[in-house]
């Protein structure tokens, strides 16, 4: 040590000449970097309340809050997140796990204000001068904590399925099905999608949790036909799902197929209490998911029930119009065997007419319509009374029905809704060549995307925009449809476009059978007059109240007979609702 | 305490202190004879509250535990939750969070380097301390999205891939700081002051280290090469050549030199570690983390911090939360077992550069 060591550190003083490490704010404005966390930014149109970035919000820093003025869309709970700044660790769990990615940061970090309150609010909503920042904390899809992508249902090769009526679907393996419930983030707006209202996030995350048992004594406590609804049901709750706006929706329909078919003895695993029984009696006319939904839970409260079917097999649609390839025969048989084992009465092969009507009126405290929709819709095109113009729902219940039915090598199907895709499908298997004729596009089909691919797949061919004009007999036993194409008409937003005819040209097809799949109506020919009379029919259905009752005390009505959402789920709901609605009525409450 | 002697509080708020802590002493003219560490000042129950947390949201908790080198805390928990849930990360990411930790370490050494010669009255250099450890807060802010609280390294790997020419940037941060490095050691490792004020201070008996537990810098001064990146190599450090870095002198100029050749070693790491980055991916998709739920076990994972061997001991039940997570800082052993004792005989005006030397971080105390 000397000298040297004294004199060195003078040599700091070069740092005088230097320019220096500091920013002079806010003289000069120093931009954060690309992705940094600062204020967060909401898209509220975007948004869909789902409060999965409070949910996992260390700090507990956003509550979901109604939004004055703002109208909740389809699939949006109307609440949207505040942060409270003063809790916030900027962490981006929040931004990461918006299944949406609606909620961003942006790379501000400098807001002054004296007042306190300020400091929690409304990102989107309470305008703060940062909301079109571009640059910020975004979420990157591929790893952020959303699982977008589905784990992929397995099915039958299409040229296998065309070969039998074996089910196409061939379902989760248990660690797919994990798996796939693992993605469900539990927000719960599915539930507003589901008529029934199932407990959808409670089964799924059950389910993810390996408790099977739990997640079936769950769906059966508001739905008897979870095996049902598992295989075909019209999934309304997926387009609900949060997940879905980003990636692909939580597979709930296949999960809940995964669940309800681990059990052959549903006796073993599903847990009731059955109540004290009472000694009010209550008639069900149909047995198909609606009257025998409200037969199950009906007798569970201890009513004395009987379900009168025309039928010789319960089910309804689902027994005669659902083709067996989707819901196979001892699937149905084993959820029906478990819904009467809890002693309700069933009489097969009953048909009611007038007389029987006002018999079973006096028999019973209350009656529940589950009829559905028998009688299909004419073409309403001349010629259409030729032998080889049949319906989708006689031509379905006859091949469910193991009744002989002959359809030729070449059949048209005309229609674009479920019934037509599986006509269409069915006729498949039996061997003919098939085509679907549609008067609007492929896109405007009422039918279920998957069942159009489906068909598709099978090598159905798909017509669109076609418009049957006349039937006309043609030679060698076959049948020529007339028809003339469509041109798309817009309606203005929001209305699907119209199809009209192009006037002039006409073209036609000879098939072997014209397979006429455009709708159903209810036939309520059964009614006595002075019922009739006083029965309110809009539109085709029977009017009920909001717990499914008919203008005439004492008589319940449900599923499509009532209720325009034609499908099984819907269905489900209205027997679910009229039990509580009988229940009621049988007290003297209604 | 005998009539002769002087009740003294260092701390909670005094300038020589490392952190919220206070250190009680009796003196004697100068000269201590005794000292008693006193915590209790920042207690926030961080491991408490992780076992009524689910996992993901103890992830932005954990770097809270020492705020000047959060990664360290990152690193540890993400890697004992893979371990507990069986988790592969992907290759990529390991060479990431090395570069974080690295990144993390130098900028900490650097902040410690003008520190040091604080504690002496030199506040010169804890300026530029604190200004050159920007321009590494400045890479971080452009890696992570924050510049202290990284909350980066998070299970499965880390959130962000690197952004473009981040690579460059980050050398081009490393020439300027090799660049400046010199001036620092002009008027810290070559001021005749310092030399003369921590040549031979408190000098720990060897035997100290094994019987305390001493870790990191202030064993390696001591002689003992114990370096965790070395012994029981995590993440990318086992494809990394270097050697442990280790003094004789025992005392707190050796740990000053320890610390300064670290420095050295850091930068020539961070270097291999971007020269040696693999492509591909960055993050191994986690379970849904709002129901992850981890099977029963228990690990302990440990890291090199720049203060020594910092662990993380956990333990889980089946269920969706920690049923116990113990942290392990090295400060608790160095600021209150050897602190306590190292202190006694010690001049009053060279208890701040033992502090500092000794490289005491209080919230590691209290967890």
């Amino acid at each position: 040590m000397g000298l040297k060591e004294v004199l060195k550190p003078l040599g700091a003083w070069r740092q005088i000449a230097r320019r220096p490490h500091t920013i002079l704010v806010p003289t000069i404005k120093r931009e954060a970097a690309e992705r940094y966390r600062g204020f967060h930014v909401n898209d509220l149109e975007k948004c869909i309340g789902c409060g999965t970035c409070a949910a996992v919000c260390p700090n507990e820093a956003i509550d979901m809050v109604k939004v004055e003025g703002f109208e909740a869309k389809k699939g949006d709970s109307g609440y949207r997140p505040r942060i409270d700044y003063g809790r916030c660790c900027w962490c981006a769990l929040c931004v990461d796990s918006c299944p949406t990615t609606s909620l961003k940061m942006t790379n501000e970090y400098i807001w002054i204000r004296d007042v306190p309150e300020d400091f929690v609010y409304i990102p989107g909503y309470d305008i703060k001068g940062f909301e079109d920042k571009e640059k910020g904390y975004r979420k990157d899809k591929e790893h952020g904590l959303t699982n977008y992508n589905r784990v992929p249902m397995r099915e039958l090769d299409p040229g296998e399925r065309v070969k039998s009526f074996a089910e196409v679907v061939i379902g989760y393996t248990e660690e797919e099905a994990r798996k796939e419930a693992d993605r469900c983030v539990g927000c719960g707006l599915c539930i507003a999608g589901c008529p029934d209202r199932m407990h959808i996030p409670d089964y799924i995350r059950a389910i993810a949790s390996g408790e099977y048992e739990r997640s079936v004594n769950i769906m059966y406590e508001n739905n008897p036909f979870a095996e049902l609804c598992g295989k075909v049901c019209t999934r309304r709750c997926e387009s609900y799902c949060s997940i879905g706006h980003e990636g692909d929706p939580v597979a709930i329909r296949w999960l809940k197929r995964f669940a309800t078919e681990r059990f052959s003895d549903l006796k073993e695993v599903i847990k009731v209490r059955k109540q004290e029984p009472k000694d009010k009696s209550v008639g069900i006319i149909g047995a198909g998911p609606g009257g025998l939904t409200a037969a199950y839970y009906l007798s569970l409260k201890g009513y004395k029930v009987t379900v009168y079917e025309a039928m010789p097999e319960v089910g309804g649609m689902t027994m005669a119009g659902i083709p067996k390839y989707r819901f196979p025969f001892p699937s149905l048989k084993k959820q029906v065997d478990f819904i009467l084992s809890h002693g309700a009465d069933l009489k097969l092969n009953y048909y009611v007419d007038p007389e029987k009507f006002r018999e079973l009126m006096k028999r019973h405290d209350a009656i529940y319509l589950g009829v559905g929709l028998m009688k299909p819709w004419n073409l309403g095109v001349p010629g259409e009374e030729h032998p080889n113009v049949i319906y989708a729902i006689d031509f379905l219940r006859k091949v469910n029905f193991n009744e002989p039915v002959e359809i030729g090598k070449e059949v048209v199907v005309i229609g674009g809704g479920d019934v037509a895709m599986d006509a269409a499908r069915v006729s498949r298997r039996m061997g003919a060549r098939v085509t679907i004729a549609y008067r609007r596009r492929k896109i405007d089909m009422p039918a279920d995307h998957e069942e159009i691919e489906g068909a598709e797949e099978e090598g159905v061919e798909i017509w669109e925009k076609i418009i049957p004009l006349r039937v006309e007999d043609a030679p060698e036993g076959k049948v020529k449809l007339v028809y003339g194409k469509a041109k798309m008409v817009d309606q203005g937003p929001g209305k699907r476009p119209k199809p009209v005819l192009i006037e002039g040209e006409e073209y036609e097809m000879v098939v072997d059978r014209i397979i006429v799949a455009i709708g159903q109506q209810a036939d309520l020919s059964f009614l006595p007059e002075e019922i009739e009379e006083k029965l309110e029919v809009e539109r085709g259905r029977i009017k009920v109240n909001e717990r499914q009752m008919t203008s005439i005390p004492g008589l319940f009505a449900g599923g499509d007979v009532a209720n325009r959402v034609a499908d099984a789920i819907s269905a489900i709901a209205d027997g679910l609702r009229a039990v509580k609605g009988i229940e009621l009525y049988l007290k003297g409450e209604l | 305490m005998s009539k002769e002697e002087v009740r003294l509080f260092i701390g909670p708020q005094h300038p020589g202190i490392t952190g919220n802590m206070s250190i009680e002493l009796l003196l004697k003219g100068d000269t201590i004879t005794w000292a008693k560490t006193h915590i209790g000042y920042l207690h926030r129950a961080f491991e408490k509250l992780m076992e009524r947390r689910i996992f993901i949201k103890s992830f932005p908790l954990v770097c809270r535990i020492c705020v000047p080198e959060p990664d360290t805390n990152e690193e540890n928990f993400a890697r004992g939750l893979e371990e507990l849930a069986g988790i592969e990360i992907p290759e990529r990411a390991k060479w990431i969070r090395t570069l974080v930790l690295e990144l993390s370490r130098l900028q900490m050494l650097i902040m410690w380097y003008g520190g040091i010669a604080g504690s002496m009255g030199l506040s010169t250099p804890v300026q530029w301390g604190i200004g050159d450890r920007d321009y590494i807060l400045d890479l971080f802010e452009e890696l992570t999205g924050a510049r202290i609280y990284h909350i980066y390294i998070m299970p499965g790997g880390v959130r962000k891939d690197l952004p473009d020419g981040f690579e460059e940037k980050v050398l081009r941060a490393m020439d300027m700081i090799e660049k400046k490095l010199p001036e620092y050691d002009e008027i810290i490792m070559e001021n005749a002051v310092v030399q003369k004020r921590l040549k031979g201070l408190a000098k720990i008996p060897k035997g100290w280290v094994e019987e305390m537990g001493i870790t990191g810098p202030v064993a390696r001064a001591c002689g003992f090469p114990f370096d965790v990146r070395k012994d029981s190599p995590y993440e990318a450090y086992d494809q990394l050549d270097f050697d442990v870095i280790t003094e004789e002198g025992c005392d707190v100029w050796s740990m000053l030199l320890v610390r300064r050749r670290e420095i050295d070693l850091s930068i020539k790491l961070i270097r291999q570690i971007i020269d040696k980055m693999p492509k591909g991916e960055f993050l191994t998709r986690l379970p849904n983390v709002l129901y992850w739920k981890i099977p029963s076990g228990e690990t302990y994972v440990k890291s090199e911090s720049t203060r020594g061997e910092f662990g993380y001991y956990m333990v889980t039940d089946g269920s969706d939360k920690p049923r116990r997570v113990h942290v392990k800082g090295p400060s608790f052993i160095h600021g209150i077992t050897l602190a306590e004792r190292l202190l006694v005989g010690q001049n009053i005006a060279d208890v701040a550069p033992i502090l500092v030397a000794l490289q005491i971080c209080p919230p590691e105390m209290e967890r």
